[in-house]
């Protein structure tokens, strides 16, 4: 199962805390002498991975293999792996050199010995002084503090305790080191210095590295191969040019980066279309599917606007930031902000012209759960817009206990009251809870049937508006493309939530 | 200004009149007239008198002992329990917390009184004999001083960095060694005061004594008779006895050295500390 | 499933820690609570002497609840037990308070040994500086034949002064000066400034100096004793005497009283944060 060369294998592990499940399904080999990083947000589990190959938690269930042998139960002081902690827990009690022969003093190494019977034995014993001595000079010169052995370490800087965390757990020559976010203490310009240190460390030990950290930036400069994280699972494993230019989900192109990323679908071969506009691409994925697109802000390009071609994707100048090389923009195009970085300064309201390379749009396969407006909004009938159509809705799901008093506004428990008038909100509605008809009926939307898949044992239909808007439902009847509809939501099936904090919506008396 | 002429004044005044009766003590230390008030010609014959005085020694000695084996014995349990019950589930720990409080604020007269109906208990139907003895004293004397010990000990644990247990683990530490040579160094200072209070406890308890006490140490069958006992029993029949003046001096001298020496410790690590400051800026 | 995994989820090596709390837990149970359950159990246990002149230990009986109540004598020494330590507890207040408040000011005292000084009287036997005080007072014509009520105040006063300017300075130290400053600033005079500011903010070691005055002094019959020449008896007094009786069943009921006090006491004063630590904290 583990593949040649590798020296840590984790196997289905999963970890509970409790009743939550910190690590799910976890399975990844690492190869001797890799940089690997674990990215992902606080409570992602990255910690807690880490501490399980560092033995301080034991998984709830798999394995971990260290050189192929189980070492799941193996307690930390009987693994060759080293910790540099967080908060470095330095021992405040000893100097600098006696916190690096930390480890030295205990270590016991075999050596061989012939006994009375002249016979060959051998046996453990301590390290002597003189090999302390030099272990601990050596470490102290790799990260550059040989000068300062004596001193107390409450006299070192912040930057010198990182130092001494370091040697500490190099002096003992271990398999694998583990960085637990070891830089997030220090400050940008000594963090930025301490990658290209910790790098260098690495090349010349030629140690397996396990880092975490939840800064992609500095996931993307130092690591050989990155682990995406969230909720314990995860999400990709790459090298960093692989997760930054191909990323499998709109959460990995989010985290990595920045990034434009657009709700999609494929309207023809090699064909893509957000933004309201249909965009030339490179994969191929069925007709209909409903993508995800990434467009990195450095792969859009901005160019005058021709007055004679209508078929252009244009937007309006709205905000612009000097960012040192480039500008950064937010170009409007109808509802949805485009972030773009270009060299060539620009006027805010100035009307562009957007192009994409279509190497350059990212393409993913998103599986369709439900029906996810993000787009929508309330207006002064408390009714959610969706496609330009008003439909009823529970506002109170909004901002629990709450109810809506005689002129419309919504009152809290607390007896403030918001007015949702015009507030921007995303709406769910399942797959199973639309009502589709094709008896006309002007109170309901309409729209045009585009495309039907057969699951199995069900069809899922999309529908598509006139505003562009697409509706999917599952069916267990046949439905003809290009047949008009009428789609109804019953007023419980849709599912809001507030875009922003509902203290923008007070009202104020 | 006047508020720190009139701040000084009183500090000064109640400092003295704190004082006074001590310092009295001593002055008339060096008259033999049997009523604190009455001077009979100056003279140091009482502290000969004071160290011939086999009553008084015996007291003396069995003050001292008590107080070091209970501070020993309070010192080891209190670390333990408060080492133990940090890395003890939070209902475990909440039990133990609850039962340490009721511990330090209880009376004495009330932890004395039910240390010693319950004595008398296991010596009615337990021992079939009467149990009163050095053990139960020690007992005493160790309930007093216990949670104080642990109150001493548990801020050190909460003020350390907890990863440095799991750092020495991770550098090779067996968990006794990763206690031993870690946490132990962390939580000293607190250990200590934890021993030094105890003494102190110890040295000043009369009631917890004089309930649990029995036969033993230097009284040998008789009752063990500590300073706090002794003084009792002769202050309840007239003015305390004239060597005991002398020994009034001799102590209140050791408490003063005491106090210089703690000041001056103070001082030592303070200008430490400021040097510490100045090399870390430079 | 739970515990299944709950198992598995323990780790050997956190195992051996919190074992070491074991004696601690055993030594606790056995000499603090026990006791406790013990003291309860006699308090309503009576000794009856059957026929043939055997004495018999029978539970559940009131008769030491009797005793108490129906003993004018003994509910008025529950009073004045109450009256003298409140009185003691204030006078230790009104002397201590400005006392800390003086100690901790930069302007007024830059020297921390002097608190020390004052709290080293507590290294000098109890007994001893009680007795002290007693000749001191005899001395001056203040003794339990002419005013033992005065007497026994000042020796109260004068034993546990020290518990309550350690508290109090503590709580000093850490006053937010600039809300003081702020105070000042918005137009407070000096007196506006102390109720609204500096009291409400040492409130927490007030608190604290009550419950470890009061307490004592209303268990403490040494000073009493003592400075009263046996004339004023206080509640551990009593105890006391029920001791030198083995009225095991009776004292244990006055005990319990006791108890009752603190667990009173120790409610009204559970949610004001200082905690009991501070007591042994600050002296060393």
């Amino acid at each position: 199962m583990a593949k040649e060369n590798c020296i840590i294998s984790l196997q289905g592990v999963r970890k509970v805390f409790g009743n939550t499940a910190v690590v799910e399904d976890f399975n990844l080999d690492i190869t001797k002498g890799e940089f690997v990083t674990f990215l992902g947000p606080s409570g992602c589990g990255k910690t807690t991975t880490l501490r399980m190959i560092a033995g301080f938690e034991t998984p709830t269930e798999g394995k971990i293999l260290l050189n192929g042998e189980d070492i799941t139960k193996i307690p930390p002081y009987k693994r060759p792996i080293n910790t540099v902690f967080q908060r470095y827990a330095l021992f405040p009690h000893l100097d600098v050199y006696d916190n690096v022969a930390f480890g030295l003093k205990l270590k016991k190494i075999p050596y061989e010995k012939t006994d009375k019977n002249g016979n060959k034995i051998t046996k453990l014993r301590h390290l002597t002084n003189e090999e302390i001595d030099k272990k601990v000079a050596k470490a102290l010169k790799v990260v550059d503090l040989d000068e300062l052995e004596n001193r107390d370490i409450s006299t070192l800087s912040g930057g010198q305790q990182q130092r001494v965390a370091i040697a500490r757990a190099i002096v003992n020559e271990p398999e694998i080191l583990l960085l637990d976010e070891p830089l997030g203490a220090l400050d940008l310009k000594m963090r930025k210095e301490m990658q290209l240190e910790l790098k260098e460390m690495h090349r010349k030990l030629g140690i397996t590295f396990i880092y975490v950290t939840h800064d992609q930036e500095e996931a993307l400069t130092m690591s050989d191969t990155i682990v995406i994280m969230k909720n314990g699972e995860i999400q990709q494993v790459g090298t960093p040019i692989d997760i930054y230019n191909e990323p499998v989900n709109a959460y990995v192109a989010d985290f990595i980066g920045e990034s434009n990323i657009y709700n999609a679908t494929m309207v023809g071969k090699k064909q893509v279309r957000f933004l309201n506009h249909a965009f030339d691409c490179v994969d191929d994925f069925p007709l209909n599917e409903k993508v995800d697109v990434v467009v990195r802000p450095e792969d859009v390009i901005l160019t005058k606007v021709n007055a004679e071609s209508k078929e252009d994707l244009c937007g309006r100048i709205d905000t612009k930031i000097f960012k040192g090389v480039h500008y950064e923009y937010v170009i409007m195009v109808g509802k949805n902000e485009v972030t773009v970085q270009d060299t060539k300064e620009r006027n805010i309201g100035d009307i562009v012209k957007i192009e994409i390379e279509p190497e350059n749009i990212q393409i993913m396969k998103k599986e369709v759960t439900a029906n996810i407006y993000t787009d929508a909004w309330i207006n002064n009938k408390n009714q959610v817009m969706i496609s330009e159509f008003p439909f009823e809705a529970d506002v109170t799901q909004i901002l629990p206990g709450s109810q809506i008093d005689e002129e419309g506004y919504l009152v809290g428990k607390d007896g403030k009251k918001y007015d949702l008038n015009d507030a921007d909100v995303i709406a769910e509605v399942g797959l199973n809870d639309l009502g589709i008809s094709d008896i006309e009926d002007e109170k309901c939307l309409s729209g045009v049937i585009v495309d039907t898949v057969y699951k199995g044992d069900h069809y899922q239909v999309m529908v598509r508006t006139e505003q562009d808007e697409e509706f999917i439902f599952e069916t267990a009847y046949t439905w003809n493309v290009n047949d008009i509809v009428w789609i109804t939501i019953p007023k419980e099936k849709i599912k809001l939530t507030l875009k922003g904090d509902i203290k923008k919506y007070v009202k104020e008396d | 200004m006047v508020k720190k002429i009139f701040g000084q004044i009183y500090i000064w005044l109640i400092l003295l009149l704190m004082y006074l009766p001590v310092l009295v003590l001593i002055a008339f230390s060096f008259t033999e007239a049997t009523n604190v008030g009455e001077w009979s010609g100056f003279t140091f014959d009482l502290y000969p008198a004071l160290f011939q005085d086999d009553a008084i020694m015996r007291a003396l000695g069995n003050t001292i002992l008590v107080a070091f084996i209970s501070a020993l014995v309070a010192t080891l349990l209190g670390t333990l329990g408060a080492v133990g019950t940090f890395y003890s589930k939070k209902r475990t720990k909440k039990l133990i917390e609850g039962t340490t409080q009721i511990s330090i604020v209880n009376a004495e007269i009330v932890i004395a009184f039910s240390l010693t109906v319950m004595f008398v208990f296991l010596g009615t139907y337990v021992f079939k004999d009467y149990i009163f003895s050095f053990w139960t004293l020690l007992i005493g004397h160790v309930v007093l001083a216990l949670p104080f010990v642990y109150t001493s000990v548990k801020p050190k644990l909460q003020q350390m960095d907890p990863s440095m247990y799991e750092a020495a683990l991770d550098l090779g530490a067996k968990p006794s060694t990763a206690l031993t040579k870690v946490v132990l160094p962390e939580i000293l200072p607190g250990i200590l005061s934890g021993f030094l209070l105890s003494i102190t406890l110890s040295l000043d308890d009369f009631i917890i004594t004089a309930f649990t006490r029995g036969s033993g140490l230097l009284s040998g069958a008789g009752k063990i008779e500590t300073l706090s006992t002794l003084v009792q029993a002769k202050i309840k029949k007239g003015p305390i006895p004239v060597e005991m003046r002398a020994l009034t001096t001799i102590i209140f001298l050791l408490v003063v050295t005491g106090v210089i020496v703690i000041s001056i410790y103070r001082n030592k690590k303070e200008n430490a500390a400021k040097v510490r400051k100045g090399r870390v800026n430079a | 499933m739970s515990k299944k995994t709950s198992g598995v989820n323990r780790n050997f090596f956190h195992f051996q820690r919190k074992y070491l709390a074991f004696p601690y837990a055993v030594f606790l149970i056995l000499f603090v609570i026990i006791p406790i359950l013990i003291i309860v159990f006699y308090a309503f246990t009576a000794e009856e002497i059957r026929p043939d002149g055997s004495i018999v230990t029978v539970f559940p009986r009131v008769e030491s609840f009797v005793n108490f109540f129906s003993n004018w004598s003994k509910i008025n020494v529950l009073f004045v037990s109450i009256f003298i330590a409140l009185q003691t507890t204030l006078l230790c207040l009104l002397i201590g308070y400005p006392l800390a408040y003086f100690l901790a000011d930069k302007k007024v005292n830059k020297n921390a040994v002097l608190v020390t000084l004052f709290v080293a009287p507590m290294w000098i036997n109890f007994v001893l500086r009680t007795g002290a005080t007693r000749d001191l007072l005899t001395w001056m014509n203040i003794n339990g034949g002419n005013a033992p009520y005065l007497a026994t105040l000042i020796g109260m006063v004068q034993n546990y002064l020290p518990f309550v300017i350690l508290p109090l300075y503590t709580t000093m130290l850490k006053l937010d000066k600039s809300q003081i400053e702020a105070a000042a600033d918005l137009g407070a005079n000096p007196v506006q400034v102390f109720f609204k500011s500096i009291l409400p903010q040492s409130v927490p070691g007030i608190v604290s100096a009550c419950t470890m005055t009061f307490m004592p002094t209303m268990s403490s019959y040494v000073i009493s004793d003592t400075l009263s020449e046996g004339k004023i008896t206080l509640f551990g007094n009593y105890i006391n005497l029920e001791f030198s009786n083995k009225a095991w069943n009776d004292g244990s009921f006055m005990a319990l009283i006791m108890l009752a006090i603190i667990g009173i006491s120790m409610l009204l004063t559970s949610n004001t944060g200082e905690k009991e630590e501070s007591r042994g904290a600050g002296l060393w």
